[in-house]
């Protein structure tokens, strides 16, 4: 189900822009609006729907997997921590609520503070390892970062 | 320079009712554009019909009480502060050049009707008043072109490239201030005075007779859409939005028990997820 941009609720703010892992979220230049350039390439992280501030992004259904259409909704509440998303099916018969948590720790405890990270040494940028391997987020030393070994289980939903 | 007003010293040379009957056209263009904006984009009907479809779905009843207090706030909040602009920069940037625009505006009006000839100076708070505004609006202004517009998270374009229909409205706007700036500055320059007074008239028509066009008209519509939102989320009506949750809601733990399961009865304070830290583009 790729994005699209509800243009009324849009303002151009770019946090899609930043955070779309593809590349696609483009801002208008004649609207000066958000929109989703190539809903083909969409990978469908739903990263720029949590991210929107102003809930201006949905989703839309592909027409085979609904053939009734649909419209899906999200609202996102960093404060309580939640994401909640509102599936309504055109013709009245569906109409369903999700709720689930944006995370299950606060930002920033155990998450590293990207600004706080000192930038990466000539030997990070020469590795084949990208800055968000194991390796890397790793801030003290010692071997590489598992589960197991910080004695956590894998849990659906949960952000490690 | 700056405390004197610019249109009396102009009087020698343009009538006072030229320039009188020029502001009055300008405010003409300017209706007659957002009427035609609003023909052509169909706004008022689509924003009437999602009015009508919202008072449908609607749960309760607002009282004229209540859409008072939504309208105050919306004032408060959208128009008189933009706070809805989540990217600070962006915000008094566009504070700076809302605000900028008001006084230029007005002040120019003021001088215009109401001291235009040397005979009646205008109070020295008038003319301060009005380079102060152009002031502001420049200085928004560039900020905009200079380095908000051209930050890719936002539009990502280089600050010489000009976007067309897109861009109408800043260079407007960044037009008139500037050029309003340099006439007052070289006054007693004769052809460059006249060179820098002729841009800002050109600049200023461009900027109220482009209505059509440009992004002019968002200063009416904005106000009217942010008020329909608050309306939407008091009345239950939500526009296909879901609920706002309180995860420690008990009744919402039975109706979603997955999220004590994973957030525990008391879920904590999750701090400000992606706004915890600026973007970074360059």
């Amino acid at each position: 189900m790729p994005t699209f941009v509800y243009m009324t609720r849009c303002d151009g703010c770019g946090y899609c822009v930043d955070i779309c892992p593809s590349d696609i979220m483009h801002i208008d230049k004649v609207t000066r609006r958000a929109y989703n350039i190539e809903p083909n390439m969409c990978w469908e992280c739903y990263s720029c729907v949590k991210a929107c501030p102003m809930d201006a992004i949905d989703v839309r259904g592909y027409a085979e997997f609904a053939p009734l259409g649909h419209s899906v909704r999200v609202r996102r509440d960093e404060e309580k921590g939640v994401i909640a998303w509102r599936i309504k099916f055109r013709n009245g018969e569906k109409d369903m609520e999700l709720l689930a948590p944006i995370t299950t720790k606060p930002w920033g405890k155990h998450i590293p503070q990207l600004a706080d990270v000192p930038a990466p040494s000539q030997a990070m940028r020469d590795s084949q390892l990208l800055f968000n391997e194991p390796k890397y987020i790793r801030l003290d030393e010692g071997d590489l970062h598992t589960l197991a070994s910080n004695g956590l289980v894998m849990k659906e939903g949960v952000y490690y | 320079m700056i405390d004197s007003n610019p249109f009396a010293e102009l009087a020698a040379f343009i009538s006072p009712t030229a320039m009188q009957a020029y502001v009055v056209l300008m405010v003409v263009l300017v209706a007659v554009g957002t009427i035609l904006d609003m023909l052509h984009k169909k706004s008022g009907q689509y924003f009437f019909e999602n009015a009508r479809r919202a008072k449908r779905n609607a749960t309760r009843t607002l009282s004229s009480g209540e859409k008072g207090a939504l309208a105050l706030k919306t004032l408060g909040k959208e128009v008189l502060t933009s706070g809805e602009f989540n990217n600070p920069k962006r915000r008094i940037s566009h504070l700076l050049t809302m605000y900028g625009f008001i006084i230029f505006v007005v002040t120019t009006a003021i001088l215009i009707f109401a001291y235009p000839t040397p005979d009646d100076p205008a109070p020295t708070v008038v003319p301060l008043l009005w380079h102060l505004g152009a002031a502001m609006l420049a200085f928004g202004g560039y900020w905009f072109w200079f380095s908000i517009r051209v930050d890719v998270a936002s539009e990502g374009v280089k600050w010489y490239q000009l976007n067309g229909r897109g861009d109408l409205f800043i260079v407007g706007l960044l037009g008139m201030a500037t050029f309003a700036l340099l006439w007052s500055f070289t006054r007693d320059v004769d052809t460059l005075g006249t060179l820098f007074f002729v841009l800002f008239v050109a600049f200023s028509t461009l900027l109220f007779g482009s209505v059509y066009w440009s992004k002019f008209a968002h200063m009416f519509f904005k106000p009217a859409a942010a008020f329909q939102k608050r309306v939407i989320k008091a009345d239950g009506s939500r526009e296909n939005m879901p609920a706002v949750y309180d995860p420690s809601d008990p009744d919402v733990q039975a109706r979603f028990p997955d999220v004590p399961a994973y957030m525990g009865p008391n879920p904590p304070n999750m701090g400000l997820g992606i706004k915890r830290e600026a973007p970074s583009h360059f």
